[in-house]
């Protein structure tokens, strides 16, 4: 079976967001971005079971801005096959990124779709259960282990899902969704010769209107403000202070 | 009047405090009917009928909603959403998992994680991992949101007397069924809704170590027990006490951070808790940076040096 692998290019996790003096959101601008760190996790996890002879096929879809071609090379170096750039300067919400990826299931038959659970940068968790939905198939949210059963006909895939009380195991008929969590895997290291070899590979450009899905937002962003900031604190000397002080509030 | 549906968080025995939360930020909106849907759960009606607040409660009981598998709630929810002009559920697991579902399957964006109800169709919400605030406002008929639980305060969980019926959805969608659980057993207060919460992370060492340092400190406070995802990945303690961007999400009265340098992933999670403490040896750890209260000293010796102390 083919598993197709969306990936998103955020700013990099590691970097610390600056919001713009104007209010309309983050400064962008000359910032580090990267694969987000779930995605990677998606392709890792695809990698992986077409390592183990589960999947043929492995293609890699971005959509955004000409830059995610980067994004996608990374994810062609981890060893996807190939990939698929969905162009577009406008900001794509969940629902109109689920849309296309809905379309593109609809030509390439996969038998799983796997995405990250959330992007670090809108911090939705929305997409793949969007996906899901619009696809008229299962949903395996917040994996943290993938056993794939069978094929695409009548086979299935047991997901274990971290939620909030501990773990939890379902079953799911193929084709299905999974979203991952960060506990499914160790993504790994492209290696020069395979960054390399990544770029000759297929990178198929496409645009929202090829799946004829309408990206308008329909959502108006407002504002967007720093949260506010906490008070310096200060610092005590001693246990017996801090003692003094959790007795003052009240806990001791 | 706006009519507001809101998921009602439980095990199918027990009504979860999430819902409490998720019917003030419902309730902010306009009238509050709660959701109960699951198997077996004439005991979480009971309790739901009694949250001050509540205009009704409808009941789901069918063994295809036990296990609130999306493939199945979610077209309750839409064929219920026809007299509703919103869906609101706690940003729990299984809120997360089902609105938007919900939401696709209606054509609506749905609205992550809100903050703040600002008007009828504006809210705050997080993004970049708390390092900045959106409002959005939302041009769509039909309203799915999840609330953070955090950002609204409980309604009281008696005082309330609504009328409860029962309603039916097309059942299991036969695409999955539930196989199994693990529950991490805990005694301590459940780490989200936990007055005082004890954090330990990487500086901890091993499970052992994180046992026998952290655990007393929290018995002696009463406090739930919370790590970083360093403390997690290392295996000290299992994945549902990760408190993070990618964990869970607390503000609690008094949090204490021991051991734990203070990376923008955790602080997503802990910095609205109302009174921060650190205990870290590094004086320069970016805790100290949003702590109330900082303490530089080795954990191996302030934590049991104020455990005997409290």
């Amino acid at each position: 079976m083919k598993i197709l692998v969306p990936v998103k290019r955020v700013i990099d996790y590691n970097v610390r967001p600056r919001v713009k003096q104007d209010g309309t959101g983050v400064d962008l601008a000359n910032v580090k971005m990267s694969m987000n760190p779930f995605d990677e996790i998606a392709v890792e996890e695809a990698v992986r079971l077409k390592e183990k002879g589960v999947a043929t096929e492995v293609i890699a879809v971005s959509i955004g801005v000409a830059k995610a071609a980067d994004t996608l090379r990374t994810a062609l170096a981890m060893g996807a096959d190939r990939a698929i750039l969905v162009q577009t300067e406008e900001t794509v919400e969940p629902l109109a990124v689920a849309k296309i990826l809905k379309a593109i299931a609809a030509e390439e038959e996969p038998g799983l779709i796997v995405l990250g659970k959330q992007a670090i940068d809108d911090d939705s968790n929305q997409t793949g259960q969007m996906l899901a939905a619009l696809w008229g198939r299962p949903q395996g949210t917040f994996a943290s282990k993938v056993e794939v059963e069978g094929d695409i006909n009548g086979g299935a895939v047991l997901v274990t899902r971290e939620v909030d009380g501990g773990l939890e195991t379902v079953k799911l008929s193929l084709p299905a969704v999974v979203t991952t969590d960060l506990r499914l895997n160790e993504p790994r290291f492209a290696s020069l010769p395979n960054i390399m070899k990544a770029k000759s590979k297929p990178l198929a450009q496409k645009t929202p209107e090829d799946y004829g899905v309408d990206i308008a937002p329909r959502l108006k962003v407002l504002k967007v403000a720093e949260p506010a900031g906490r008070a310096a604190g200060v610092k005590v000397e001693s246990v017996d202070a801090l003692v003094a002080k959790l007795k003052e509030l009240g806990v001791a | 009047m706006t009519k507001v549906l809101v998921w009602a968080e439980h095990d199918n025995a027990t009504l979860k405090e999430a819902t409490l939360h998720a019917v003030t930020a419902g309730a902010q909106l306009g009238g509050v009917t709660l959701l109960v849907a699951g198997a077996g759960v004439a005991a979480v009606a009971e309790a739901a009928k009694q949250v001050a607040g509540v205009d009704a409660v409808l009941v789901a009981d069918d063994a295809a909603y036990g296990a609130a598998l999306a493939e199945n709630v979610a077209p309750l929810i839409v064929q219920l959403l026809g007299d509703f002009d919103a869906f609101v559920a706690p940003a729990t697991s299984h809120g997360k998992n089902i609105a938007p579902r919900v939401a696709a399957l209606l054509d609506v964006a749905q609205i992550s994680d809100i903050l703040t109800v600002e008007g009828p169709k504006t809210f705050t919400r997080p993004i970049y991992a708390g390092n900045a605030i959106a409002t959005v406002e939302s041009t769509d008929a039909k309203l799915v949101i999840t609330a953070r639980t955090t950002g609204f305060a409980k309604a009281a969980a008696t005082g309330g007397s609504a009328a409860v019926s029962p309603v039916s959805g097309a059942g299991d969608a036969g695409l999955s069924s539930f196989v199994g659980a693990e529950v991490a057993a805990s005694e301590r207060p459940e780490l989200t809704s936990a007055r005082v919460v004890v954090s330990g992370g990487r500086a901890l060492k091993d499970a052992e170590t994180f046992a026998s340092t952290i655990y007393p400190l929290a018995d002696k406070l009463g406090a739930g027990v919370g790590a970083s995802r360093a403390a997690v990945d290392a295996g000290y303690v299992p994945n549902d006490y990760q408190v993070g961007q990618t964990g869970k999400i607390v503000a609690p009265e008094v949090y204490i951070a021991v051991g734990i340098s203070g990376a923008i992933q955790h602080l997503a999670g802990m910095k609205d808790s109302k009174t921060i403490i650190a205990i870290n040896k590094d004086e320069d750890a970016p805790i100290f940076q949003i702590a109330d209260l900082g303490l530089v000293a080795d954990l191996y010796t302030a934590v049991p040096e104020l455990v005997s102390k409290l």
